[in-house]
């Protein structure tokens, strides 16, 4: 027992009405699947069932690209622009107005700590509604000549590990140029989709415009697979991004993907170690390492690996690890069974590869998916642990000598998403950053988002962008 | 850290090498640390143990022009018994007045294990000669201080002359001896940059200092998280390299029982626990304390009394 624990802090559930059983979202109303079919959401730091989601069938599909179609021809693309933003802006403000009950939503869903969900995932959301609402009727001043069109019928597949953001940065830039959606959430994490369902006819957003349809790999390939749709955007694993683009590539479908990462962080030998050691912690940690831009890779100058490695050590060995609901929690649950045996597979390659494998003392819950923060140290650029994308709270150290081999290892992956760069010399900051093959640069900091700032990658980390002014280019006939 | 560096053998040069040779400080990545820890969640036992270890904490003070011996008098009384009404409520750590109140105030706390700390060396500007400064420390000793708050030559350490800063903390802990303990106050509002906090901190600690202190209380801004921070994370380091464990008082600003718990989980999650005691972190105030006994007595009864049922000082 230290001398100051602090007593649990649970954040209270009672804001979350949650249903037995949520059906489809299609054509602004709920409505089960044609076949019957339902799947369970459990919580992950507990394995508690949430409730039932209906699972769509390709019948489901053919209903959502329907409606969709419709209102994108009879509603949403006449619609003047004005009146587009204006629903936007409404949807914004009832995610800020809803922010808590999403939070605690999204952590019983996710796993992820009510600290990320609270202050960084649904404030996000609403930003990026915000953001692109402004866009709507200023289209003409995005750079895509004096009146861009939009596609038509976006279908969206999304990641489980920024469950109701990932859905914002999908809806949010589709509607603001004038498309209509039908959008997957993951099969583990379909709440807060569904909650922004409610959320539409909340604001009385035409029907048809965003449709909903949870289910699982099935359900995803049907949809970015129809021909009735217009745009195939997907964020998720290199894997099926591979896929999707093979699908897609003799079709006229436009296609971004927002694919995996293995980004370096650099921490120079002039850096501002404890921010730095700050930086690592959140590069890595944030989100349980659920992350597709983490700074999985760390690369620190030899000079001072020591000295960085000593801090980080003992600054891990305060994180909180647990529920995720307790607003103290530090780093949450794995988001299911299939990603924590994935993680514990890496990591014991790892540890039969050579590399020293390190946890600080950290005890873990008895039920629900959970893994320790864990930090490789003797990585080589030849171990899989550096280069295979983890996706989980795992950290490989390897060092380096001179700016020229920092760069040349953090670009020696088959992945390009982020890089982060740590030195109080401005001027290696811009050199590196230059030569750096990453969508993102962090300089100084990690895993910092804006719904103003592009995002997205080089490489096997896909193609495309989100976010900004260039995020628009992906819902516009340009 | 670097290899610890004997710097009192050093000429000004070594020493200006040395403070410039620790990290930087960045300041977005420090504020961002300093507001996450902020948001901890302090409820019940945890709570509760949080105030009555910031109670015992607090260094109660006054320094102003219009200080009388009957206020001085005032204040110990409410350092020995802080709530009438509660004798639970523990005691404070020191009170902290002018040097030329000190006796009143060694008087008044006698026997009671409250220590008694006087401002010196030209408080709160320090501008005055080194001769001045040192009457003043032994003015403040032979009253009855048996802790020192001595100021830092500010002008001097922005002028980049760090060995006269240096060798003034280093004379006054030749003056101080084992006497009394000597805080050293940094003026950090007056320093600006938290590289400069950074600088200074081990700058005391290499001269001799048993405490860093952030503020006077008479420079806006006082005592800040971030500041608090840097400071914290110096201790820290200078233990590991240095084996000797140095004390922080931020002081200024900090009015509410909230504050004093964000302070409270910045000690523990920054230079540890070994510094979650009286001897190694201290907070000056005044209106702080009855905040804290009003927390106090709101989670002994679960109902808020006005602040007509605390004493004033």
């Amino acid at each position: 027992m230290g001398k100051f624990e602090y007593a649990p802090a649970p954040e209270s559930r009672s804001i979350v009405s949650l249903r037995e059983s949520y059906g489809l979202f299609i054509n602004g109303e709920f409505a089960s699947s044609a076949d019957g079919r339902a799947f369970k959401t459990i919580s992950p730091a507990t394995e508690e069932v949430l409730a039932e989601v209906a699972e769509a069938g390709p019948v489901d599909v053919d209903r959502a690209v329907a409606a969709a179609r419709r209102a994108y021809e009879r509603t949403w693309s006449v619609l003047p622009a004005k009146e587009r933003g204006k629903y936007l802006f409404r949807i914004a403000r009832i995610i800020q107005e809803r922010s808590r009950e999403l939070a605690v939503l999204e952590s019983l869903d996710n796993g992820k700590p009510i600290r990320e969900s609270r202050d960084v995932d649904i404030p996000l959301v609403a930003a990026h509604f915000f953001y692109h609402a402004g866009w709507a009727d200023k289209l003409e001043y995005a750079g895509y000549g004096p009146a861009p069109r939009p596609l038509g019928v976006a279908g969206q597949v999304i990641p489980w590990n920024f469950p109701l953001l990932m859905l914002a940065w999908k809806i949010a830039p589709a509607l603001a140029c004038g498309n209509t959606v039908v959008l997957k959430p993951a099969e583990t994490t379909p709440l807060t989709a569904l909650t922004f369902a409610e959320i539409c006819q909340q604001a009385d957003l035409p029907p048809g415009v965003v449709n909903i349809l949870t289910g699982a790999g099935d359900t995803g390939k049907a949809l970015v697979t129809h021909p009735g749709i217009d745009k195939v955007a997907f964020t998720g694993s290199t894997e099926v991004g591979k896929e999707i683009a093979r699908e897609c590539a003799p079709t006229r479908k436009k296609v971004t993907l927002e694919l995996g990462g293995k980004a370096a962080n650099i921490v120079f030998e002039d850096a501002p170690v404890d921010q730095a050691v700050e930086g690592i912690v959140n590069g890595i940690f944030f989100n349980q390492g659920h992350v597709c831009c983490a700074g999985s890779r760390l690369l620190v100058q030899e000079s001072v690996y020591e000295q960085v490695l000593a801090s980080l050590q003992r600054r891990l060995a305060t994180l909180r690890l647990g529920d995720p609901l307790d607003k103290n929690t530090d780093v949450g649950a794995i988001n299911s069974a299939a990603q924590l045996a994935r993680i514990r597979e890496l990591s014991e390659v790892g540890e039969a590869e050579g590399a020293q494998r390190w946890s600080p003392p950290c005890e873990l819950p008895v039920k629900g998916f959970w893994f320790p923060p864990t930090v490789f140290t003797g990585v080589s650029q030849a171990h899989r642990i550096a280069r295979e994308e983890i996706f989980g709270p795992v950290l490989s150290v390897l060092t380096f000598r001179t700016p020229a081999e920092a760069v040349e290892k953090a670009n020696n992956t088959p992945y390009g998403l982020s890089a982060g760069v740590w030195s109080d010399k401005g001027s290696r900051i811009l050199w590196m950053a230059s030569r750096l093959r990453a969508g993102v640069v962090w300089a100084n900091t990690f895993n910092k988002f804006d719904p103003s700032s592009p995002f997205g990658g080089y490489k096997e980390s896909g193609y495309g962008r989100e976010g900004g002014r260039h995020g628009l280019e992906a819902y516009l006939d340009v | 850290m670097s290899a610890p560096v004997d710097i009192r053998a050093g000429a000004g040069s070594s020493l200006r090498e040395f403070l410039h040779g620790l990290p930087g400080v960045d300041q977005v990545g420090a504020e961002a640390r300093a507001a996450m820890l902020a948001s901890r969640s302090i409820k019940t036992t945890a709570k509760q143990w949080a105030l009555d270890m910031a109670i015992s904490m607090i260094d109660l003070t006054t320094l102003e022009g219009q200080d009388t011996p009957g206020k001085v008098r005032a204040i110990c009384a409410k350092a020995k018994r802080p709530d009438p009404a509660d004798p639970t409520a523990p005691q404070v750590a020191a009170v902290c007045v002018y040097p030329d109140l000190a006796h009143l105030a060694a008087a008044e706390v006698k026997g009671t294990g409250i220590h008694v700390a006087s401002v010196a060396t030209a408080f709160p500007s320090g501008r005055t000669s080194v001769e001045v400064k040192l009457a003043d420390a032994k003015y403040a000793i032979e009253a009855g201080a048996d802790e020192v708050d001595m100021v830092i030559d500010r002008g001097a350490f922005l002028a980049g002359d760090y060995q006269l800063v240096y060798d003034e903390i280093a004379a006054v802990r030749e003056v101080v001896e084992d006497a009394a303990h000597l805080k050293v106050i940094l003026e950090t509002g007056e320093l600006v940059t938290l590289d400069n906090v950074r600088r200074a901190s081990w700058l005391a600690m290499l001269a001799g200092a048993d405490f860093i202190k952030t503020s006077t209380g008479k420079v806006s801004p006082a005592a800040t998280l971030p500041v608090t921070l840097v400071m914290l994370e110096a201790v820290r380091d200078f233990r590991a390299t240095h084996g000797r464990q140095v004390g922080v008082k931020p002081a200024g600003g900090i009015r509410t029982a909230k504050d004093a718990i964000r302070y409270l989980v910045l000690v523990n999650e920054t230079a540890g626990e070994d510094w979650l005691d009286p001897d190694w972190f201290r907070i000056g105030a005044s209106s702080l304390l009855n905040d804290l006994l009003m927390q106090r007595t709101k989670l002994a009864t679960g109902r808020y009394s006005g602040p007509d049922y605390f004493t004033l000082d």
